[in-house]
C-alpha cells in the first residue's frame, strides 16, 4: 500500500448502532490507515473539529437512524464553511437508494451498504485520494459507482 | 480518541490522536517535536497519553517532566505494588474508579511501597471520574507539581534508547539492511556499524 492516510470515522446524531462504524474503521486500519473514530452520537459541529484537529484527508459517515437526509448535508456544508475543501467525505449504514443521489449531490463521493465487501472501500479509499479534485468542497461531480 | 464535549473548553484544548507507526514504544518520538512545536506556538500545557504503559515500560519518561500514573481498583495485589518499573518514574499516582470496591486498599498499598523506597514518596490519590469524586483536588495537585527530576538516570537512559531506536526505523537503507540480514549476508553489528557510519556523511 502507499502512504498511510488518516480517516475520521463518525457517527452524527442519536444513533446507537456502531457495528458497521467498527468493521469500517477495524478494514482500514488493518489496511495501515490511520483511523480516529468519534465514538456515538456526535453534532456535526463536533465532527468538523475532529476532522480539523486530526489534520484527516477521509471522513466516513455512518447513519441507521434514518437522518441521514439531513445530518449528512450538514456536516458537508459545515465542512465547507471552515474551509476544509479537500476532505474525502463517504458514507454508509442505512441509507436507501432513493435518497443517494441527494447525498451524491452534496460531494458526498461514495455510499456503502450492508454487504458490501472492505475491500471495496479501500479500493475507494485509493481511487479517491489518487484524484485532486474529489473533496467534499471541490469541482468533480464524480462518485463511486457501486456497480464497477 | 475522545471529543470535548464542553463547549466553554473546546476553544481551549486541542486534541490530536498519534499513530505509532514503526516506533515499538508505547510513545512514539515524533511526539517530542509535536511537544516542542505546539509549546513553541503558544499552548500551556502538554498531556500526553499513552497507550497504556504496563509495569515494564517506561519510553513515555524520555519525554514528559511528570509523570502521572493513572491505576485502577482491581490491578493485582499489594505484589504488584513492590514490582519495579513505571511506578518508580511516577511523579503522583492517581488511582481512579474509586467508587469500585477495592480502590483504597490499592491506594493503600501503593503508599505503604513507596514509603519503602528512598526519597520523597508522591502523592497517591482517590478519584472516580464516574462520580467526579477528588476531581478538583487531582487537578489543584497536578497543577502544583513540579517536575521532581525522580529516576534522572532513568530517563536519560529512555532518551538514549529512545534516540538510537529512532536513528535506526529513520534510516533510509533499513530495507536493504534487513534484506541483508535476512540473506546472512551481514551481521547485526555490521548494521549497526552502517547505520552509525551514516551520522558522519
Amino acid at each position: 500500500m502507499g502512504e498511510p492516510l488518516r480517516v475520521v470515522v463518525a457517527k452524527p446524531g442519536l444513533d446507537g448502532h456502531d457495528r458497521g462504524a467498527k468493521v469500517v474503521a477495524r478494514a482500514l486500519r488493518d489496511a495501515g490507515h490511520e483511523v480516529i473514530y468519534t465514538g456515538l452520537r456526535r453534532s456535526a459541529q463536533q465532527i468538523v473539529d475532529t476532522v480539523r484537529d486530526e489534520d484527516a484527508r477521509f471522513l466516513g459517515l455512518s447513519s441507521l437512524s434514518g437522518a441521514h437526509g439531513h445530518l449528512f448535508p450538514k456536516v458537508c456544508e459545515l465542512l465547507r464553511t471552515e474551509g476544509l475543501n479537500d476532505v474525502i467525505v463517504f458514507g454508509g449504514g442505512i441509507i436507501p437508494e432513493d435518497d443517494r443521489q441527494a447525498l451524491f449531490d452534496c460531494k458526498i463521493r461514495a455510499i456503502f451498504g450492508p454487504g458490501t465487501p472492505t475491500s471495496e472501500i479501500l479500493e475507494f479509499i485509493q481511487t479517491s485520494h489518487a484524484m485532486d479534485d474529489a473533496g467534499v468542497g471541490q469541482g468533480t461531480d464524480w462518485h463511486w459507482d457501486q456497480s464497477q | 480518541m475522545t471529543v470535548v464535549d464542553d463547549k466553554d473548553l473546546k476553544e481551549n484544548i486541542y486534541l490530536r490522536s498519534i499513530a505509532t507507526r514503526k516506533a515499538s514504544g508505547s510513545v512514539p518520538l515524533i511526539v517530542a517535536d509535536m511537544t516542542q512545536f505546539l509549546l513553541a506556538v503558544g499552548w500551556d500545557r502538554v498531556v500526553i497519553e499513552t497507550v497504556g504503559a504496563g509495569q515494564a515500560e517506561v519510553r513515555c519518561a524520555a519525554i514528559a517532566d511528570r509523570i502521572l500514573v493513572v491505576e485502577g481498583p482491581a490491578r493485582g495485589d499489594g505484589v504488584q505494588a513492590e514490582k519495579a518499573g513505571l511506578l518508580e518514574l511516577a511523579d503522583a499516582v492517581i488511582v481512579n474508579k474509586c467508587d469500585l470496591p477495592g480502590a483504597e486498599q490499592h491506594a493503600g498499598e501503593l503508599r505503604e511501597s513507596y514509603e519503602l523506597g528512598a526519597g520523597t514518596p508522591p502523592p497517591v490519590l482517590l478519584t472516580s471520574a464516574l462520580h467526579g469524586t477528588g476531581i478538583e483536588e487531582a487537578a489543584s495537585m497536578l497543577l502544583a507539581l513540579d517536575a521532581s527530576g525522580r529516576s534522572e538516570r532513568a530517563r536519560w537512559r529512555e532518551r538514549l534508547l529512545a534516540h538510537h531506536e529512532r536513528k535506526i526505523l529513520e534510516a533510509p537503507q533499513l530495507d536493504v539492511l534487513l534484506e541483508k540480514l535476512s540473506a546472512g549476508s551481514m551481521t547485526l553489528d555490521d548494521v549497526i556499524r552502517s547505520i552509525g557510519a551514516n551520522e558522519h556523511v
